[in-house]
């Protein structure tokens, strides 16, 4: 936060390093943020809110972001998130209940030209068959 | 394929192909070269090849060279060789060679090719994915280390910036881009000569410049493929922009998901500002330029200009009616210049090269050239750049190498979700901004996802209604209830439970949203929706009255089903 300045209209900066920091942004974190950068508790919260990438629940130990992007869709993403969900019983924004995987999707990563495209914990991946992805989401 | 800058009429320079001083940083250099290189494997570290490991591809090569005591073949980092689906690339530009899907478990056939290249005379014929291109944006592209600013120098960067600070006064350059008759590359196509004369015109005080680097149509990567092949080339055009507008201050807005072009971009803005091309005394003269780079966070909608400054400013990205225009009152209320990641990048040739020799190719009113990401079903997905004006026809059978698997065309989505599908009778149809527009579609920003039989088009429409759906910022009610109403329709005939009244309803609440939105993101939703219907209604038809999905996409539950 020093390096950004304690200026209001940093607020998104900050929440991306908060979340980077801690994984997700908690009550706390809010409200430490909308003090340090003089913006309303309320504000800090709406911003939070309105973006996606943005999430106020703790994440599991690992995640997998499916895109969903048009050239990921026309490659088959959902059958990808229909294996998941009858293999680990969860959909998008939801984590599997020993805690393991978060599972998330995403509107185009930009590597359509190898759809579909699955990053696992940070790490993108191209060309991913459903078989493919639960085997590595097996592993974890 | 070295010889595509100079080939096509924009020359380029050369002679930073070969022999780059080995560097000296961080991350793990190539072989220590004596002397000339005689070749140089040029790796691609772009996202797409990075996915699939081609940084240990060039580790590997690099073991290899050095264990082998090979002192006169570099490795070089580039950025994106174009050919994404067939990554990771490596190029060897003394023999035009281009490998492909190089895995880093077995470089040692490469190896072996590198340790006896030389540089020919005359290079293998290009096959048409290269030859029927046209670099102007992307010349450095796949050429230039990207984190290297000698490189970009070397390939006659910076020269267009020098020549507008030192040689011309700001409406001169102002002057030069209208000639070259430039349009924004963001989507709408607005004259950016005439955008920037408004700026300019505007009192004088604090204005600023800012580069739209949202990218946020599903389906698109040419401004992540710029920004991380060539990131230099953004700051310069941004400079030159500043300069003709009379800003000092500059922000890159760039997208959360992309942390390569986040990563390569601020690396730039501070070794620019050492070089002394951003910051104070830009290229020896008194003009003062900085450029702080803001992230975005998952919101499409904040690609709208209002709403991209609101987001800026530390906000929620909801947009406000315009006038006025970002022009006059922008950010924090003062005159703003917003183009695309893609138009200021055409800017620095502009001005090195002139207004006239860049309007030079294209059609009608749409000049110069356009980069487009191709992708879905086609053979050669990745990152092109065309003359405006080439046939449609042209760019997805001989540069995409057509439909993989034998399977059969259907259709070309661009313009991303405000965009259309285009069907196979108008294949031979020009790409620029007005024939795409008469045929339902639109420029967008340049992503073109070609479609096979296996497609249905109803589920497309209902694909990128969803996707409207979800990012509509919910600040006006036909954007907000009207994509959800219409989404809930185009279901609805997806799973075979509509009727030919529906469709009637469907036509006319799409028309009502289009009407009455208050921004881009609800006046285009509906089109995806018009197009299908106008060239693929017997989907439609098949969907409601025989409750068959003609592709096998969708699962109907009314009367049999195929799926
Ligand atoms: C919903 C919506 C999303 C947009 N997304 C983008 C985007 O991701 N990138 C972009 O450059 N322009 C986008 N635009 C267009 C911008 O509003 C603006 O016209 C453009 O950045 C101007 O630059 P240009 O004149 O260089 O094209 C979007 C417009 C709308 C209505
Ligand atoms: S659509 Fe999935 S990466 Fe672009």
């Amino acid at each position: 936060m020093l390096r950004l300045g304690h200026r209001p209209d940093a607020l998104i900066e900050v929440l991306h390093t908060v979340q980077q920091s801690f994984g997700y942004l908690d009550d706390d974190a809010l409200r430490y943020v909308s003090t340090s950068l003089h913006v309303p508790l309320s504000k800090a919260y709406g911003v939070a809110t309105f973006y996606s990438l943005f999430t106020l629940r703790p994440q599991g130990e690992h995640t997998c972001v499916v895109c969903t992007g048009t050239a990921c869709h026309i490659k088959g993403s959902t059958m990808i998130l229909n294996r998941i969900r009858s293999r680990f019983g969860i959909g998008p924004k939801q984590t599997t209940a020993d805690n393991q995987i978060s599972l998330l999707t995403a509107r185009c990563l930009g590597a359509c030209s190898i759809a579909p495209a699955v990053v696992y914990d940070g790490e993108a991946k191209g060309k991913q068959a459903p078989d493919d992805v639960i085997a590595r989401l097996e592993e974890w | 394929m070295t010889d595509l800058v100079t080939t096509d009429g924009v020359p380029g320079a050369r002679e930073a192909d070969v022999d780059k001083p080995v560097r000296r940083s961080r991350r793990m250099t190539g072989p220590q070269v004596v002397g000339h290189a005689r070749a140089t494997a040029a790796v691609c570290q772009a996202a797409g090849c990075l996915s699939a490991q081609s940084d240990q591809v060039f580790e590997e090569i690099t073991a290899q060279l050095i264990a082998d005591g090979v002192t006169d073949v570099a490795v070089k980092r580039v950025g994106c060789l174009g050919l994404c689906a067939a990554g990771p690339l490596v190029e060897v530009p003394e023999t035009g060679e281009l490998f492909r899907q190089v895995s880093p478990d077995d470089v040692s056939d490469l190896v072996t090719r590198l340790k006896d290249a030389k540089p020919v005379e005359t290079k293998p014929a290009l096959e048409p994915f290269f030859s029927r291109q046209h670099r102007v944006v992307l010349e450095n592209c796949g050429k230039v280390d990207p984190e290297n600013i000698d490189d970009y120098v070397s390939r006659k960067g910076y020269r267009g910036l020098t020549r507008a600070v030192t040689e011309l006064t700001p409406q001169q350059v102002i002057d030069e881009i209208s000639k070259s008759g430039l349009r924004g590359r963001g989507g709408a196509g607005y004259p950016t000569g005439l955008k920037w004369a408004t700026v300019a015109k505007q009192p004088s005080g604090e204005k600023y410049v800012v580069c739209n680097a949202d990218e946020g149509d599903p389906g698109a990567f040419m401004d992540r493929s710029v920004l991380e092949s060539d990131p230099y080339r953004v700051l310069e055009g941004m400079a030159i922009a500043a300069y003709a507008v009379g800003a000092s201050h500059g922000y890159v807005y760039c997208r959360a998901e992309y942390p390569l072009a986040v990563q390569r971009l601020k690396a730039a803005i501070h070794r620019a500002e050492k070089a002394g091309y951003l910051g104070a005394a830009i290229a020896q003269s008194t003009f003062k330029f900085t450029v702080e780079l803001r992230l975005g966070a998952g919101a499409f909608v904040c690609g709208e200009e209002t709403a991209l400054i609101a987001s800026i400013q530390g906000g929620r990205g909801t947009p406000v009616p315009r006038p006025p225009f970002p022009a006059a009152s922008g950010l924090r209320g003062k005159p703003t210049l917003i183009n695309n990641v893609e138009s200021f990048a055409s800017v620095p040739v502009i001005l090195r090269e002139g207004g006239e020799a860049y309007a030079q190719v294209g059609v009608g009113k749409s000049r110069g050239t356009k980069v487009f990401a191709l992708a879905g079903r086609i053979v050669n997905g990745g990152l092109i750049e065309v003359p405006l004006g080439i046939k449609l026809r042209d760019v997805i059978f001989d540069i995409g190498g057509g439909v993989p698997d034998g399977r059969k065309f259907k259709a070309v989505q661009t313009g991303g979700p405000s965009g259309g599908c285009i069907p196979e009778d108008l294949l031979d149809m020009s790409v620029d901004y007005e024939s795409l527009l008469a045929a339902g579609s639109f420029m967008g920003s340049g992503g073109m996802i070609v479609m096979d039989d296996t497609s249905c088009m109803v589920d497309v429409a209902r694909y990128f209604m969803d996707f409207c759906r979800e990012e509509s910022c919910g600040k006006c009610v036909p954007c907000r209830v009207g994509t959800t109403e219409l989404h809930m329709m185009l279901t609805k005939i997806t799973e075979g439970r509509a009727t030919l009244a529906d469709l009637v309803q469907l036509e006319s609440v799409a028309a009502m949203v289009r009407d009455t939105s208050l921004c881009g993101l609800g006046q285009g939703a509906p089109n995806p929706v018009f197009s299908t219907l106008r060239y693929f209604r017997d989907e439609y038809l098949a969907h409601i009255v025989d409750h068959v999905c003609p592709a096998g996409v969708c699962a109907l539950s009314g009367g049999e089903s195929v799926a």
